[in-house]
């Protein structure tokens, strides 16, 4: 499987790659701050709008390759639970699902027992990492950590990088920062660079995924700007939302931040991941996104350690389509085991 | 199946998408004797049973039916049928049309999957475009003129239907253009007669059984299928009051003889060339997809495509890297599978001939660029092509191509842009991508094109009028200004009489001396009074056919002189409409001041008497103040087509035109005629009455005194009919308003065929120039202008 990961590595990459299992992709460096590459920046919003409603007709996929495609979704999930009530057994109840998240019997049917697939990753808050890590312990699926004041994101700066470090410290392996949107807003992009760089070295080997809350960043070329400078600044992932704005992930967002990814890309020879979250919840939507990755950045970005839906719903409707395309008929959520 | 999906999980290939098409085969299968007419609403035999037309399936080669060759005596029937309906229809009230096009809308509607199948295995084009596009707006065109027939009776008091309407129609949007077509024509209380094109008839004759489903009264829409010659029958056919024609420029200049001097109206939707600005400060991204839908949608089969990318030198290598990268992961396929980009061509005709053009564009320096993409073997594809290099003498900057072929050319500034752009003989649509407003509004008012999209191409909308400027053709298809092709005045012209005076009839002139210091005027070109090229002038005979004075005697290099500098003087069409309008009330001012003078003039020439005389100064007088007062009202539109997007329709002057005048009432016809034009910022090169051209020689000298620009007014003395036909066939001009004979109205329109100039001519009618209803306003103002449509879609 690893050597398989390897090819996806570009001329470029001339780095080995990070541990095993997932998070296989040579990490972003980072590049120093270019206002340049920022103020060039130019997004139109209706042909965005425009070009994701035509994408939903140039391209679609059908039987065999809808349930690969659906397989692929969950294997990209970062099955998600954050909420003031979690306890440990609903953790340990989520992790279970996260290594099995779909019947053994369609896993026998789909003749993919071989593929091992699990979710991409478990997301929880801080004080539910030491649980999810025993609970995942032997399996090759991270846990990723919200962090730095999530969600809104305006704790003390000292501690915000002190909760990053608490968490990587409690074994999580990706942690999920939220960046400070007065600096967007204001458009101080040197500020937003530094306060990433600072999270991305208090992260030390876990990655950091930068969530950006595009729903509160006002306009289509803040997002741009915003998913650039994150990049700059060494961000491995970017993520749209922490589901917790009164707008999360959307396809025009999701395109203008996937070609934010591959310009980054085209510049510096880096694949930074993608995460969209909030808001994803059928298997309809989630083959769109699949669909627009596919597009936009490429196969190569198919892949878990470079785009996940953040998403706490939709596992269960991808596993209702998968029982339909195995038995023809259409299925009920109770016939699948909760998370 | 399982090995397959664990396969295509690492793979992450597509599979195939086939729209289900079984339903429309049996459809197909159902008439295994073909189709016959649908005339009267009836399905009719034609004449000669033996000659067909079989329709192919371009993305398979296989004969999907068989269709009848209307020849003359069904044609003939047909337009009986259509004369017939017309008796009823157009007697009904707006709201009963109305009921009956909102039928056809739901219809539409409700057949819209068997439609776009059908459509999509009759032309080729990929099942996602009939589907979203095509159908859709088909439905939309028939519920927005439902709407105009409702409102006909208010909004449209004062006009009324032409007759039978003969529309042809091309293949790349068959049952689109159906609509676009029949929609607006009988919503204004028309009948019809269309034929569709021979390559692509199957979705009008499935129309024809709905319109039976629908109840539309017989004769109303009757469809005739057929090649070439069909259309011809019915373009010469006698009792034929208007043709609406979309295709080929060439076919349109032949439709534009053949009803020269018939008195029918005319759209003609044709060919262009259009240009796809890009700027360096354009969303590159969008830019690329916004290409995609320019000239990869309709496999390039598209009238308006954007097929010049006219691109910033400074971004132009990076544009042209990421247009690479998307074309690298663009899919041709079936059309009915629903995850292609393009489909088929159309014919193999076609494809030869794109072909053909692209080798010879490749001969002429371009370097072609193809993506490396699977590629159908079987049936009629082409692969999405690039032309870099492409000078602008190229064959591929200057033909239409039509078909999936881009060519690339650089520029350096805004001003060069437009100059490249304008560097063309169509102006149908140009699309503009900046994220600069100011630069973008500016260009498109620049253009010359019918429609301009900003950050954004092929949109279509029935609110939005669509057409072409210079050889792109003339007429609006959609909106308001749409309406009026199908719609004439009830009291345009004077029941009987003439216009002209006969100059057979005109005693002999006695050039007897007259003891007065000579006074011979000259032609007034560019702001000055110049010599007649020839060296001769004419004698003019006062209203007793005495000797009055004289006039140059203009030749064919007056009017090349007048021309060069009415084109020279752009100013005027970019001033201001307050400072048109003060300029039209400083000429009547003027005027004013040599009322006695003019009125002496009228009734020397004329023999009017006195109190006559004054009349028409002061209504002259009046006619001036009216256009004053118009230069700023007749505003444009904003119309709002169902998307997140306004379209300013913006009524332009046409530029540089033509006015021959009549002899009657020669001061107010001649001050009728020009001042709408200077109203509306155009230049004019005008030849007088014939018969009394003193009026408009003394005329300039009170363009002299008014602050006129130069150029703005050109007058050119001498034999009319002959000088009417130097300008006719002037390709610099705009367009030409002939007010003249009947065969004088035949030889402008046939000569204007060439470079399709608009023409406005009276085929030998009569106006009463004193009323204000035949003699200023609205239809005078629509002659001067067409209408740019400009799409801004907007948001951020």
């Amino acid at each position: 499987m690893s050597e398989q990961k390897v090819t996806h590595l570009t001329p470029h990459d001339n780095r080995q790659p990070y541990g095993v299992g997932h998070n296989l992709i040579v990490r972003n460096e980072g590049i120093p701050f270019d206002a340049g590459l920022v103020e060039d920046i130019r997004i139109n919003l209706s042909a965005v709008e425009r070009r994701v409603a035509s994408l939903k007709g140039r391209r679609t996929v059908k039987k065999d390759w809808q349930a690969a495609w659906l397989l692929k979704a969950i294997s990209c999930i970062d099955l998600t639970t954050l909420s003031g009530d979690d306890t440990p057994g609903r953790v340990r109840r989520l992790c279970a699902k996260a290594k099995a998240p779909i019947r053994a019997d369609l896993v026998e049917a789909l003749g993919v027992a071989d593929k091992n697939i699990t979710v991409g990753a478990v997301c929880v808050y801080h004080e539910m990492v030491a649980t999810a890590v025993e609970a995942l312990t032997g399996t090759n699926i991270p846990v990723a950590a919200v962090s730095t004041g999530f969600p809104a994101g305006l704790s003390p700066f000292h501690l915000r990088l002190a909760e990053i470090q608490e968490s990587v410290a409690a074994g999580a392996k990706e942690i999920d920062i939220v960046i400070t949107r007065r600096h967007v807003l204001t458009s101080n992009w040197q500020a937003l660079y530094e306060e990433v760089k600072a999270f991305r070295d208090a992260c030390g080997d876990a990655h950091i995924k930068a969530i950006l809350a595009t729903g509160e960043l006002g306009s289509a070329s803040k997002v741009a700007k915003a998913s650039m400078v994150a990049m700059m600044a060494g961000a491995d992932f970017i993520k749209t939302s922490t589901g917790m704005e009164k707008v999360n992930a959307t396809q025009p967002v999701s395109l203008i931040m996937m070609r934010a990814i591959r310009d980054y890309y085209e510049r510096t020879g880096f694949k930074i991941g993608y995460k969209p979250a909030g808001g994803i919840s059928t298997a309809k939507d989630a083959v769109q996104y699949l669909i627009m990755v596919k597009e936009e950045l490429g196969t190569d970005w198919l892949d878990p350690d470079l785009f996940r839906f953040g998403a706490s719903r939709l596992l269960t409707d991808i596993e209702r389509q998968l029982e339909h395309f195995v038995t023809g008929r259409y299925s009920a959520a109770h016939r699948h085991p909760m998370g | 199946m399982s090995t397959k999906v664990a396969e295509i999980f690492e793979t992450m290939a597509y599979g195939p998408a086939p729209e289900q098409s079984d339903y429309v085969q049996e459809w197909l299968d159902g008439h295994p004797d073909g189709f016959d007419l649908f005339i009267g609403g009836k399905w009719v035999a034609p004449e000669d049973k033996k000659k067909t037309i079989e329709s192919r399936d371009p993305a398979t080669g296989k004969p999907l039916a068989r269709f009848s060759i209307a020849g003359k005596a069904d044609v003939d029937k047909a337009v009986e049928a259509a004369q017939k309906g017309f008796a009823k229809w157009s007697k009904l009230s707006g709201h009963q049309r109305a009921r009956h096009l909102y039928a056809l809308a739901r219809l539409i509607q409700k057949n819209s999957r068997f439609l776009s199948v059908l459509e999509s295995m009759d032309n080729g084009k990929p099942i996602r475009e009939t589907r979203d596009l095509d159908i859709p707006l088909a439905a939309r065109h028939f519920y927005h003129h439902a709407g105009w027939a409702q409102l006909m009776d208010s909004e449209l008091a004062g006009y009324e239907p032409l007759g039978v309407v003969g529309q042809v129609i091309p293949w790349n949007f068959p049952l689109l253009m159906m609509a676009w077509k029949i929609a607006p024509a009988i919503a204004a209380g028309n009948c019809v007669v269309l034929k569709p094109a021979e390559y692509t008839s199957l979705t009008a004759l499935y129309f024809a059984e709905m319109c039976r489903e629908a109840g539309l009264p017989d004769g109303v829409v009757n469809i005739i299928t057929g090649a070439g010659d069909t259309g011809e029958m019915l373009v010469r056919h006698e009792a034929v009051t208007k043709i609406a024609f979309t295709g080929s420029t060439d076919v349109g200049r032949l439709i534009r003889k053949a009803t020269a001097g018939t008195g029918k109206k005319l759209t003609l939707e044709l060919g262009g060339k259009s240009p796809f600005l890009v700027f360096d400060d354009a969303d590159l991204d969008s830019t690329v997809e916004g290409l995609v839908d320019a000239i990869w949608f309709n496999q390039g089969q598209v009238c308006c495509a954007g097929s010049r990318l006219l691109v910033e030198e400074g971004v132009a290598d990076r544009l042209i890297e990421k247009v690479k990268h998307r074309l690298n992961h663009f899919r041709l396929g079936s059309p009915l599978d629903k995850a292609v980009d393009m489909g088929a061509i159309v014919d193999p005709v076609q494809r030869d001939r794109i072909d053909s053009l692209v080798n010879q564009s490749v001969t002429e320096g371009a370097v072609k660029w193809q993506p490396d993409v699977p590629c159908p073997t079987e049936g009629c594809y082409y692969l999405p092509t690039l032309l870099t290099d492409v000078s602008p003498a190229n064959v591929a900057a200057r033909e239409e191509i039509f078909g999936p072929v881009l060519t690339v050319t650089t520029f350096r500034t805004l001003a060069e842009a437009t100059e490249l752009a304008n560097n063309s003989r169509y102006g149908l649509s140009a699309s503009v991508w900046s994220e600069n407003i100011n630069r973008a509004l500016e260009i498109a008012g620049m253009v010359k094109a019918g429609v301009v999209w900003i950050n954004c191409t092929n949109q279509f909308d029935a609110a939005c009028g669509f057409g072409g400027y210079r050889e792109s053709g003339f007429g609006r298809e959609g909106g308001r200004e749409g309406m009026f092709e199908y719609l004439k005045r009830s009291d345009e012209w004077r029941k009987s009489g003439s216009d002209i005076v006969d100059n057979a009839k005109l005693p002999e002139i006695s050039t007897k001396h007259v003891d007065v210091i000579d006074r011979t005027p000259k032609n007034y070109i560019g702001g000055k009074q110049k010599r007649p090229d020839g060296g001769n002038s004419l004698a003019v005979a006062g209203h007793d056919g005495k000797f009055v004075g004289r006039v140059g005697d203009g030749n064919r290099k007056d009017i090349r002189d007048a021309v060069e500098a009415a084109f020279k003087a752009e100013g005027w069409s970019k001033a201001t409409a307050h400072n048109r309008a003060q300029i039209l009330y400083y000429i009547a001012e003027n005027l004013s001041i040599r009322e006695e003078e003019f009125a002496q003039r009228l009734s020397l020439l004329t023999g009017a008497s006195a109190k006559a005389a004054k009349a028409e100064v002061d209504a002259s007088i009046a006619r001036l103040f009216s256009y004053g007062a118009w230069a700023d009202k007749f505003d444009g539109l904003v119309h709002t087509p169902p998307m997140r997007n306004i379209a300013l329709a913006m009524n332009e002057p046409l530029g540089v035109m033509g006015v021959v005048c009549p002899d009657t009432a020669p001061l107010l016809s001649f001050i009728s005629l020009i001042a709408p034009h200077l109203a509306m910022g155009n230049r004019s090169v005008v030849i007088p009455s014939q018969r009394y051209p003193l009026i408009a020689t003394d005329f300039y000298q009170v363009l002299e005194t008014s602050d006129v620009p130069s150029g703005a007014i050109n007058i050119v003395t001498g034999d009319r009919e002959g000088l009417a036909k130097v300008l006719a066939q002037h390709d610099q001009l705009d367009g030409i308003w002939y007010f003249g004979s009947a065969e004088g109205s035949e030889m402008v329109e046939r000569l204007s065929a060439d470079n399709l100039k608009r023409t406005w001519v009276n085929n030998g009618k009569a106006r009463d120039w004193a009323s204000n209803t035949q003699g200023e306003g609205r239809q005078f103002l629509r002659e001067a202008t067409q209408v740019k449509n400009v799409w801004l879609p907007y948001g951020d």
